[in-house]
């Protein structure tokens, strides 16, 4: 059997967190996995175990063939770790930083100045090698910890929550860095909260909440069993979005969903795109005035509604995550 | 619960790539040159701990100096400044534990312990590195000390063995901070040693005489690692005045501040590599 990754039944404690709760799981080799689950949920927790930076209460971790509490070292030797925080040293410049990992990773100086060379050039950061990493945008700093996972050619290069944080414009220099990676055929397993990101970055996803996973499959999978598309309507006030949910159920589509709070009106759309037009026809004739409407992918948390029965717990209402050793 | 995902479609490139990793000392001194790199390049750095520390100097010995009496024969800057030099290695050891609380946090160690180097060499090269900054604080505040009108009366011999100690001291000290600075988690809790600092630095024989104190405040300043080192560098360097004064012969002060010495790397040293293991 080719697995990368196995592991059973792995729990793990933090004071009264329960980070991990018998999480049971077996990634093959050869293909990107996005571990996806909200905050808390247990991602982080999976990813440093794997790094061996964290050992479990309970149960087995083998990487590759290497069990994880009794060699972590041969485990070291195969991986690249980019963690949450962009891990840089800001007084450094972009190719010091490079050049310094390649060192530890036990490359000579000769070899690890080119390795330095083939990852500035593979990150797109040639122009900026010379410079402070201080003076770099979010989005170059990360690539530049991307690279610095990558410069010992790992056989499996782990990204803890890659773009959190990042602008939009960075974010998609990161997604087009990880996926040139996987292309070049580096096994990677990554962590996110957004579904869209698991979505674009892996060919397998995997769910987890409550440190168990509850759910796996390609992406396509997941959002068949989760459920179509949605199109998505804001009225100015109730009455008006009363009178708009009325217009949708006559299309006899799907049953609306609407929202006082938000005066906001929605409606699975199976048949995707084709139903936007329909719906703006039937409102334009009924004369219902819209503030916004669109075509909208499930998120996160209608993946969860979905597949639990419950919404993804939050930063904010869920008390037990207070360290991010426990997300 | 388990899950197994579908067999790979396509088959990879199976380059084999081992990563031997650095030797300890490749590894120490990667981990080093990269916290002295830091310290170099920020100008901020370089310059608030050296301007505080000349600071202090200059109000102890102009403002507060005159006032003081009980130094015996013995001048009161040549009484203020080896004292002032041995606990500077307490500041100097301070901004050691809020740099480690800040590479922690920054996911700097984070980055280190998922690479193939010791654990121990992780640690050693931050330790080498302060080692070096406290060096470096002790040889800066001593030339400001001659600066200010200090002068040995002593041996040369016996004052290079002074600078030595207390940079020996400043080793140990550092072994404290790193392993305080590791459990503070943040800088920000790093900062709230100067609870421990400024007891250790001020109730000592550093600045004033201990004989001044309440009683029971000279208990503890009679008996801290600070007080056996300062009087030790004042005996080195201060000659037969600083005899006349303390009334003891070096090794009184030199046997207690060796154990201290060494009892803080050995209590410290593990407690920081356990820290970082668990961290």
């Amino acid at each position: 059997m080719d697995a990368l990754i196995e592991a059973d039944r792995l729990s793990k404690k933090f004071g009264k967190v329960q980070a991990l709760s018998e999480l049971t799981l077996t990634l093959p080799a050869g293909q990107p996995v996005a571990i996806l689950g909200p905050n808390g949920a247990g991602k982080t927790t999976f990813i440093r175990m794997v790094a061996t930076l964290i050992a479990p209460d309970r149960g087995t971790l083998v990487v590759n063939g290497h069990d994880v509490v009794r060699d972590p070292m041969a485990v070291r030797r195969m991986i690249g770790l980019a963690g949450q925080s962009a891990a840089v040293e800001e007084m450094m410049t972009g190719r010091e930083n490079l050049v310094m990992v390649a060192r530890l990773y036990g490359q000579g100086r000769a070899r690890s100045v080119a390795s330095a060379e083939r990852i500035l050039d593979q990150m797109d950061l040639v122009e900026a090698a010379d410079r402070r990493a201080k003076t770099y945008s979010g989005g170059m700093r990360r690539r530049l910890d991307l690279g610095a996972s990558l410069v010992g050619s790992p056989r499996l290069l782990l990204l803890d929550e890659p773009t959190t944080g990042l602008d939009p414009v960075s974010r998609n220099e990161v997604w087009d860095a990880v996926h040139a990676m996987s292309v070049h055929g580096t096994d990677i397993v990554l962590t996110t909260q957004y579904l869209d990101e698991a979505d674009h970055l892996a060919t397998s996803i995997v769910i987890i909440d409550g440190g168990r996973v509850i759910a796996q499959g390609t992406p396509s999978e997941l959002k068949s069993r989760v459920g179509a598309d949605m199109v998505e309507l804001h009225t100015i006030d109730v009455p008006t979005m009363q009178r708009a949910a009325e217009v949708l159920a006559s299309l006899g589509v799907a049953e609306p969903s609407t929202d006082p709070a938000t005066r906001r009106c929605s409606v699975a759309a199976p048949s995707g795109s084709k139903l936007l037009p329909v719906v703006v026809r039937a409102l334009d004739d009924a004369a219902v005035p819209v503030e916004d409407i669109a075509l909208r992918r499930p998120t996160l948390d209608e993946v969860f509604l979905a597949l639990t029965g419950h919404r993804a717990s939050t930063p904010d209402s869920d008390p037990t995550t207070p360290a991010k050793d426990a997300a | 619960m388990t899950i197994t995902l579908d067999p790979p479609r396509q088959s990879r490139p199976t380059e084999a790539v081992t990563n031997q990793g650095a030797s300890f000392l490749v590894a120490s001194g990667q981990v080093a040159s990269r916290t002295l790199k830091k310290f170099v390049r920020s100008p901020a750095l370089l310059i608030a701990g050296t301007a505080q520390g000349l600071l202090f100097l200059l109000i102890f010995r102009y403002v507060f100096g005159g006032a003081v009496s009980h130094t015996g024969g013995l001048s009161y800057v040549d009484f203020l400044v080896p004292g002032f030099v041995v606990t500077g290695v307490l500041f100097q050891g301070m901004s050691a534990a809020s740099g480690v609380a800040d590479d922690k946090e920054g996911g700097l160690f984070d980055r280190l312990r998922s690479l193939p180097i010791r654990l121990l060499s992780i640690v050693s090269g931050r330790v080498g590195a302060d080692t070096v900054l406290v060096a470096w604080g002790v040889v800066v505040m001593t030339a400001a000390g001659f600066a200010v009108g200090f002068r040995v009366s002593g041996t040369t011999a016996g004052a290079l063995a002074g600078l030595g100690l207390t940079i020996l001291f400043g080793f140990a000290f550092v072994w404290l901070f790193i392993a305080l600075g590791l459990m503070a988690g943040s800088p920000q809790a790093a900062q709230g040693l100067s609870f421990l600092v400024f007891p250790l630095s001020f109730v000592s024989s550093a600045y004033v005489p201990v004989s001044t104190m309440p009683g029971w405040m000279q208990a503890f300043a009679n008996n801290q690692p600070m007080t056996q080192m300062v009087n030790t560098v004042r005996l080195l360097t201060g000659g037969p005045q600083a005899q006349a004064l303390l009334g003891h012969p070096v090794s009184y002060y030199l046997v207690p501040s060796l154990l201290w010495t060494a009892g803080l790397v050995i209590v410290f040293a593990p407690l920081a590599v356990w820290k970082l293991k668990t961290t």
